[in-house]
């Protein structure tokens, strides 16, 4: 069971958008990563119970309905309440509504405790790049 | 004439079914209360003496026997896992599978107090679950060495993340414990794995608990007792759905009234029978079992009411007892466990706290419709098993068997539009019961299946055959 690191994917909140995790998910195993998707509609509490119970190392929220700063807020909390406190968070999808300046919209979920944002058109391959950077950046601390 | 014999050690009654495998028939039905404190042959030799009397079946005609017991407690057991909803909720799953009476569930790190709390308990057995495989260890690992110093002589069943293993099952075997290693209950988060771990709950159940129990007095003559009845039931319900080759009647729910607990079995995938019904929660057991510990009609009678409301029992009634009346009586059955009905108004409120206990177990028991409202409009979510099309309810217990009003009772199942979230069979054939034999098919699957099934299928009674009988 040698992976990069295992990740638990889905769609937060109300939201039925499954399209791009689909497409995320294929892509991270692809590279090695072990995927545990949890699909759409998914609440910050399936999230964090997800996580602990498959020892992830990030959890990866998308939303797309634009809701989230209403989604979003509080997962980190909820991770450190469980004892999973220093878990990668990484979101991306169309987080905010409209279009707006990325800067100040990674800014307001960096202050959520999200690790990495990423704005609408953000590939795959630079979620990988990321992931492989962060998770052995980790490691390196560990040792 | 060759006879199979099917035993069932029950909690109140010993229960003896004579079939004639060859010809699948069946020969005979007979009970006698079961005798634990002087030994279960007791109950058996005068069950077996009321067989003979009523059908002639002599001890020389009994070829082969096979048996099952909820006697003495039953399969008592805990099951222990990490996060409540996923594993230590497969492990639960798992353990009512085998036919157990599941006491507690414990998740997360055991901490002193649910050590004590465990040896009050003292189950017969415990499940131990924790992570899916390759993921989170150190609880699993953390709680096998708190059982390894609390030193509980209950035989272990791990069944958890497979990275763990070794290290648990040095744990355990160092410790002097009985333990045994099978695949994880949730090796992915979404695939419930139950069968290895029932698997190995019945073997430990047939080679050491019966023992343990003292009811393996009885094994001269009737053999291993084999597994508990619960399972046995639930072994039916599976060899009537799929049928022996082939043949079987699909999809369907069994539903077994107790004096104590109501048992609700459902074999099926649960699938959503609607489009647009997004499924939500833990995957559903094909064969699904649960057990409501506070609905029986005698031990639980007061609950029942409770649980329902009087108002119901009342009107169930059709006013012929008042709220005060009611209350006195049930308060009597509680006490007067082997009750049987005598006069109309008492077979009456049998069949209202059974049709009151049918209709919460399955409340309980089948899948709930949430809606959630997005910007792209509702969606519907599914928890749990979505029964609507299920095609068949099958009533069994006591009071299918010789009760006035079966199909009022078991009527109850149904889909509801009081209730329209709760996914309930919408228009299920009802069939009763009514021989009191599914224990013994169930028992008979393995070895005579063909038969089994054959015999069940004859003596299964429409419900609106035997309905108010006198």
């Amino acid at each position: 069971m040698s992976s990069k690191g295992t990740l638990v994917l889905g769609v937060i909140g109300a939201d039925i958008h499954n399209i791009g995790i689909t497409i995320l998910a294929s892509a991270l195993r692809a590279s090695g990563f072990n995927v545990v998707s949890l699909g759409i509609l998914v609440s910050q509490e399936e999230f964090v119970k997800a996580a602990i119970e498959t020892a992830a190392d990030a959890i990866l929220v998308s939303s797309l309905c634009g809701h989230g700063e209403l989604d979003c807020p509080g997962l980190r909390e909820k991770c450190t309440e469980a004892g999973i406190g220093n878990i990668l968070l990484y979101v991306g999808g169309n987080v905010v509504v409209g279009k707006q300046d990325w800067e100040p919209v990674a800014g307001k979920f960096a202050a959520m405790g999200y690790d990495r944002a990423y704005p609408p058109g953000a590939t795959p391959q630079r979620v990988i790049e990321d992931l492989t950077a962060d998770l052995s950046a980790r490691v390196e601390a560990r040792a | 004439m060759p006879i199979t014999l099917a035993v069932d050690f029950g909690s109140t009654y010993t229960k003896v079914v004579a079939i004639d495998c060859d010809d699948e028939l069946l020969v005979g039905v007979a009970q006698s209360p079961t005798t634990v404190g002087e030994g279960v042959m007791i109950g058996l030799e005068r069950a077996l003496a009321r067989l003979e009397a009523a059908s002639g079946v002599k001890r020389g005609d009994i070829t082969r026997s096979v048996a099952s017991s909820s006697a003495a407690g039953g399969l008592r057991m805990v099951a222990i896992g990490l996060v409540p909803d996923l594993t230590a909720e497969a492990a639960r799953r798992a353990a009512l599978g085998a036919g157990a009476k599941v006491l507690r569930a414990f998740a997360y790190e055991l901490s002193r107090r649910d050590l004590d709390q465990l040896a009050r308990l003292a189950p017969d057995m415990i499940l131990l679950s924790g992570g899916t495989d390759g993921g989170e260890r150190k609880t699993l690992i953390r709680n096998a060495s708190a059982l390894a110093a609390a030193r509980l002589q209950a035989p272990i069943v791990v069944a958890g993340n497979r990275a763990a293993e070794d290290e648990v099952e040095a744990i355990l075997s160092q410790a002097g414990l009985d333990c045994t290693i099978v695949e994880n209950v949730l090796p992915e988060l979404d695939r419930l794995n139950v069968e290895p771990a029932r698997a190995a709950i019945r073997s430990i159940f047939m080679n050491r608990i019966t023992h343990a129990k003292g009811l393996d007095q009885a094994e001269a003559f009737v053999g291993r007792i084999v597994m508990p009845t619960p399972m046995a039931v639930l072994e039916a319900a599976r060899l009537l759905a799929a049928g022996d080759s082939g043949a079987g009647m699909g999809d369907l729910v069994v539903v077994d009234v107790g004096g104590a607990t109501t048992d609700v079995h459902s074999i099926g995938s649960g699938a959503p029978s609607t489009p647009g019904l997004v499924p939500r929660g833990l995957p559903e057991p094909f064969a699904k079992r649960t057990v409501e510990g506070d609905l029986g009609i005698r031990v639980n009678a007061p609950t029942i009411v409770e649980t329902a409301g009087i108002a119901r029992v009342v009107s169930g009634l059709g006013e012929r007892m008042n709220a005060d009346q009611i209350l006195a009586r049930v308060r009597q059955l509680a006490v007067e466990v082997d009750r049987v009905p005598r006069e109309e108004t008492e077979h009456d409120l049998d069949a209202v706290l059974a049709g009151l206990a049918v209709d919460t177990a399955l409340e309980r028991h089948a899948g709930q419709v949430t809606t959630s409202y997005t910007p792209m409009g509702p969606v519907q979510l599914l928890h749990g098993k979505d029964l609507s099309t299920v095609a068949t309810v099958i009533g069994t217990g006591g009071v299918f068997a010789y009760g006035r009003h079966p199909r009022r009772m078991l009527q109850a199942a149904c889909y509801r539009p009081e209730s329209p979230a709760s996914l309930r069979p919408r228009d299920p054939a009802l069939l009763i019961d009514r021989r009191y034999i599914l224990f013994a098919v169930g028992l008979l699957a393995q070895i005579a299946p063909r038969a089994a099934a054959n015999v069940m299928r004859r003596h299964l009674t429409k419900a609106e055959d035997v309905c108010d009988v006198v």
